[in-house]
């Protein structure tokens, strides 16, 4: 039924590649046990021998060790995990201080709200324009009390890189743990624990063509971390619950997948994107940084027309793309990514971002620039907010 | 393929009725701000002697149901009188649409305002307003119920976000059950002071937050 959507929104989430679910397939129908230990029966300790595999090769794609890597549910597991896990380890030791970025994804930036409510001391870093961290604030806002830094490495929604390498050695210097997720660079954009001292990372599968329910986090070795979903002993008892054993496969296997030439080929369809938006309809703005910024995403603002009415035509001419309008989003809110860069509401009323994955083309960018200089050319002939077009 | 509107709001949002600006209106509305979100205008031609609305157009800033629904209320409002236009209501519109989700009513009331904000514009050009009343605190809410809570889709007397109103001799306090530094206060503040500054004896209006 949607062989023919272009699909532009792969940062919300991929279609699975065959390949993974190749690989995952005899995880469901063969070696379906529980992981058991080494000395339980056969089919156990090959789902574990699974797992295990899993595993490395997710530890080794960050620069890790295979013990320091936890599955998860996903990204918002991940990060509430590396939050509540580490200031419940820290509670009387440090005085419950935590800082993040304005453009923090949803399982961080609301983690952090809820616990603000709840009396710890929370401090929202400002960014400048494009979306990068102001390090001169961020270092100043860490005092000796400061449990955990949570500075995501790419943004959701407008790409935004931030320079991890300047924030982890800062934290290094002031002897602060450092989270950070990485749901949207993982693979995209190196990350190298073993050269970056950073403490936890979250990562996802359904974002990379994987399996969705599907996670990880990276916990440094000796990180004073608290469990904080109890049940069973798994995974080290890190993590309790069944092991999602083909889901963990499926990961790996998307893992693998990425090769840096794929990663060229979204950048140049990226590049494309923004290129012949910028050349061919007016009344253009970029949002995040146009050197700094993940390879798949583009997100710009179309002024004077609204995201949703953007986004049904688009959807009409057999286009998926998303908005940061409020009329869009399940909360009514405008995008707090584009606020938060010093946008107002109109330019996140007309933001749109398109996000690309293995299943695009460069084609693709040419035939949704096509179909969008239409789109905006009619809504802008019925807006009161384009007198001049 | 299935699309979050009724078929008749796709097709309204597709063809829309009645678009664009209209040179020398006889009378024109202009409901919502940029900054908070949709924004509709809609301009009228009138026969001054049967007082029935020749033509109508309108332009919006805002989502499919806005412009669906501004298509949708214009194509009702043509040819009947100002009385009979004034009494269409968002809910005709939005039955005549094939129903409208309910989160997104507050994009299309917008619509319907601008169309009543068009012919009031007419009324009070063409002294048929016996207007002196003088402002109350129950004038302010009347008015401060065309003010949108962008957080609920709902206007601000509704969601309870006025704490306070204050009217003394000619200036107009109102105190917002938000603090300052919310996303949409500066928003809401603009919304309000556009809605009653025209009131003809008020002089000043000021807005606070609760901290």
């Amino acid at each position: 039924m949607f062989n023919e959507t272009i699909y532009l929104d792969n940062a919300a989430s991929t279609r699975l590649d065959e390949a993974v679910l190749e690989a995952m397939k005899p995880y469901f129908f063969d070696a379906y046990a529980v992981a058991t230990s080494e000395f339980g029966y056969s089919m156990g300790i090959d789902a574990k021998e699974g797992l295990e595999r899993s595993r490395k090769v997710i530890a080794s794609r960050l620069g890790a060790q295979a013990g320091e890597i936890v599955f998860t549910s996903g990204s918002t597991e991940s990060s509430n995990m590396a939050i509540k896990g580490v200031l419940s380890a820290l509670k009387g030791k440090k005085d419950d201080h935590l800082i993040v970025s304005r453009l923090e994804d949803f399982p961080v930036l609301n983690t952090a709200k809820k616990l603000d409510k709840q009396g710890y001391k929370v401090d929202f870093i400002n960014v400048d324009g494009e979306g990068i961290l102001d390090l001169d604030m961020f270092s100043d806002a860490i005092t000796s009390q400061t449990a955990l830094v949570s500075i995501q490495q790419a943004n959701q929604e407008i790409g935004t890189l931030q320079d991890l390498k300047g924030i982890s050695d800062i934290c290094q210097d002031k002897d602060v743990l450092l989270h950070t997720d990485a749901t949207h660079s993982f693979t995209r954009i190196p990350l190298d624990v073993s050269k970056l001292p950073v403490d936890l990372v979250t990562v996802s599968a359904h974002t990379i063509h994987g399996p969705r329910g599907i996670g990880a986090l990276y916990i440094r070795e000796g990180t004073p971390i608290d469990k904080w979903m109890d049940g069973g002993f798994q995974e080290s008892d890190r993590r309790a619950g069944v092991e999602n054993i083909p889901a963990a496969v499926g990961f790996a296997k998307a893992v693998e997948l990425v090769t840096s030439e794929e990663n060229e080929r979204l950048a140049a369809m990226r590049g494309r994107v923004i290129e012949r938006a910028m050349a061919d309809i007016p009344h253009v703005t970029l949002n995040g940084s146009a050197t700094s910024r993940l390879p798949q995403n583009a997100n710009m603002t179309f002024h004077y027309v609204e995201g949703e009415s953007i986004t049904l035509h688009l959807d009409m001419l057999g286009f998926a793309v998303s908005t940061g309008s409020a009329c869009f989003s399940r909360s009514l809110e405008a995008s707090h990514v584009i606020l938060g860069i010093g946008g107002d509401h109109e330019r996140a009323h007309g933001s749109l971002r398109f996000s690309f994955g293995r299943f695009n083309t460069i084609e693709d960018s040419d035939a949704i620039i096509d179909a969008l200089k239409d789109v905006v050319t009619n809504l802008r002939a019925i807006s009161p907010l384009a007198e001049d077009n | 393929m299935t699309f979050p509107y009724t078929k008749e709001v796709l097709e309204h949002f597709r063809n829309p009725q009645n678009v664009g600006k209209m040179e020398d209106p006889d009378g024109k509305g202009l409901e919502g701000s940029p900054a908070c979100g949709d924004m509709v205008a809609v301009y009228l031609k009138v026969d001054p002697d049967t007082l029935v609305i020749e033509d109508i157009s309108f332009e919006s800033y805002g989502c499919a149901s806005n412009i669906a629904t501004a298509s949708m209320i214009t194509e009702m409002a043509k040819g009947k009188t100002l009385e009979e236009a004034k009494t269409i209501t968002w809910k005709e519109a939005a039955n005549a649409l094939g129903g409208l989700p309910p989160v997104k009513a507050h994009c299309s009331v917008l619509a319907v305002e601008g169309l009543r904000s068009a012919i009031r514009d007419y009324e009070e050009k063409h002294g048929m307003v016996v207007e002196n009343e003088a402002t109350t605190v129950e004038v302010v809410s009347k008015r401060l119920k065309h003010v949108m809570n962008p957080m609920a889709g709902l206007d601000i007397i509704r969601t309870e976000l006025v704490l306070k109103v204050v009217v003394e001799e000619g200036t107009v306090r109102i105190v917002l059950d938000i603090p300052s530094t919310h996303q949409f206060a500066a928003a809401i503040k603009e919304d309000i002071v556009d809605k009653l500054e025209s009131l003809w004896d008020v002089e000043s209006v000021t807005v606070d937050y609760i901290s």
